[in-house]
């Protein structure tokens, strides 16, 4: 059985801590490039062009892109022939944030209980992890900080059955033109749609880390989230949703089986810094 | 859109009024930073009749959490956060003299009449721009409630803080003129 000691955990989540927050994706930079061609709106380019540059800043100069260094979400995959060692897994998360955050100067911004004292725990600990088991020898641990602006504008709603691929659309492009300029448009709209209230909602969330340009494998989501795009990006939000027609770099849309009586369908909403890394040990 | 309007701190009632919705203004001058927990406090202050630790007589609240400062630079990272928490509490500034708030995301109708009526406006920052808009702070100082950490109130000095004005004192809303300028829904 291959071991991972909790050390190289602790060094691998502190140094994907930093990278998720210092430099855009890629593909997230790609997107936005694109969507200066098609905005229309000349407050729309000026907020486009300054994403851009702050980007360019952020990675030149390791500082976050965004002062908002978010909750520490985590998703992991851990190999079923793999065994962690030389202390505890959860553990070895938390120093790793810890660590992360302080070195990399991000900003601490948890909570110690929700409603009543509401005293910031001062490292960004406790971090949210989500573990899958799965076949093989190895640990793949995916960071996805996220920001209070777009998370407080999600949602989860049982819907029925017959309320179908219109009332599903319905609901996803409502929802966004709610959350208008609030979420930091251009965003990544994430819906899960079926599994249960909390699976659904964790799909819309792993939805947020498809790469951009990648569509469901299913043809008939592929095609229902090109046209949720569209219906999305008709709306006139826009950049910071001061107007404009770039509201929506994509759609992502997850789904699982349900049961008989439900339609579970969630939105969770990405900013446009759609931030993510992932390292494999 | 017009080539960008430099604007000095504080702010001159008659330069207020001239301001629209959707002209580019660039900061400069001492600026202040609040959000959540720090309206709460200055909100309780004033409901006490007590004094509040800055003068908001002409100012602009900028509505932020920065990033911690590296060794050698002034700030963190520094983007708007999301307006409408701090709608609660705005129009009480208002009434005694805060002339700008900067964030990001609209304002409720209250807002918005208390910016008519008060002569105030409300700027859009980038949200997210927040390496970026570091550049423009030149220095910051604690001026009240350093217990609140990111919370804490700010004395930034800051030198051409791009902004848009999204709320003027006509009443104009960029939100809603921007949407529906270029929405595509019937």
């Amino acid at each position: 059985m291959k071991q991972i000691h909790v050390g190289s955990i602790i060094e691998a989540v502190r140094n994907i801590c930093q990278e998720a927050n210092f430099y855009l994706g890629d593909d997230v930079q790609r997107a936005l490039e694109e969507s200066l061609k098609i905005e229309e709106s000349s407050t729309g380019r000026t907020i486009i062009e300054q994403i851009l540059e702050n980007a360019e800043i952020a990675r030149k100069h390791r500082v976050p892109m965004c002062q908002d260094t978010g909750a520490a979400v985590f998703f992991v995959e851990l190999g079923q022939e793999a065994q962690v060692v030389g202390g505890d897994f959860t553990e070895a998360i938390n120093e790793g944030v810890r660590q992360g955050y302080r070195e990399g100067y991000l900003r601490k911004s948890m909570v110690n209980d929700p409603l009543i004292d509401r005293k910031n725990t001062q490292d960004n600990t406790p971090a949210i992890i989500h573990t899958c088991i799965v076949p093989g020898d190895k640990l793949k641990i995916t960071f996805a900080p996220k920001g209070g602006g777009s998370e407080n504008m999600s949602v989860v709603r049982m819907m029925k059955p017959a309320d179908g691929v219109e009332g599903v659309k319905d609901f996803v492009v409502d929802w966004v033109k709610r959350s208008g300029g609030n979420p930091c448009p251009p965003v990544v709209v994430g819906v899960g749609i079926g599994g249960t209230f909390e699976k659904c909602a964790q799909l819309a969330k792993i939805s947020l880390l498809r790469e951009l340009g990648r569509f469901n494998a299913d043809p008939r989501f592929a095609s229902l989230e090109k046209q949720l795009k569209e219906e999305i990006n008709d709306l006139g939000i826009g950049p910071m949703g001061l107007g404009g027609r770039v509201t929506a770099l994509a759609v992502h849309i997850e789904t699982h089986p349900c049961h008989i009586a439900s339609l579970p369908v969630a939105v969770n909403i990405q900013c446009h810094a759609a931030r993510h890394k992932s390292v494999t040990l | 859109m017009s080539s960008k309007i430099k604007l000095n701190t504080p702010l001159k009632e008659e330069e207020v009024i001239k301001l629209r919705a959707g002209d580019e203004v660039l900061l400069n001058g001492v600026i202040y930073t609040g959000r959540d927990a720090a309206h709460k406090r200055l909100l309780d202050l004033l409901e006490k009749g007590e004094e509040l630790p800055f003068d908001v007589k002409g100012q602009i609240i900028y509505y932020v959490g920065p990033s911690p400062a590296k060794p050698g630079t002034p700030i963190g990272s520094c983007g708007p956060t999301t307006s409408y928490r701090m709608d609660p509490y705005a129009p009480a500034l208002m009434k005694i003299g805060l002339k700008g708030m900067i964030g990001k995301g609209p304002r409720g109708k209250e807002v918005v009449e208390a910016m008519k009526r008060y002569k105030a406006v409300y700027f859009a920052a980038v949200g997210g721009a927040a390496a970026l808009i570091a550049r423009s702070v030149k220095s910051s100082r604690i001026v009240a409630y350093e217990d609140l950490g990111t919370e804490a109130i700010r004395e930034l000095e800051v030198e051409d803080f791009p902004v848009i004005v999204a709320n003027d004192v006509l009443g104009n809303d960029l939100y809603e003129e921007g949407i529906r300028k270029y929405s595509r829904r019937k």
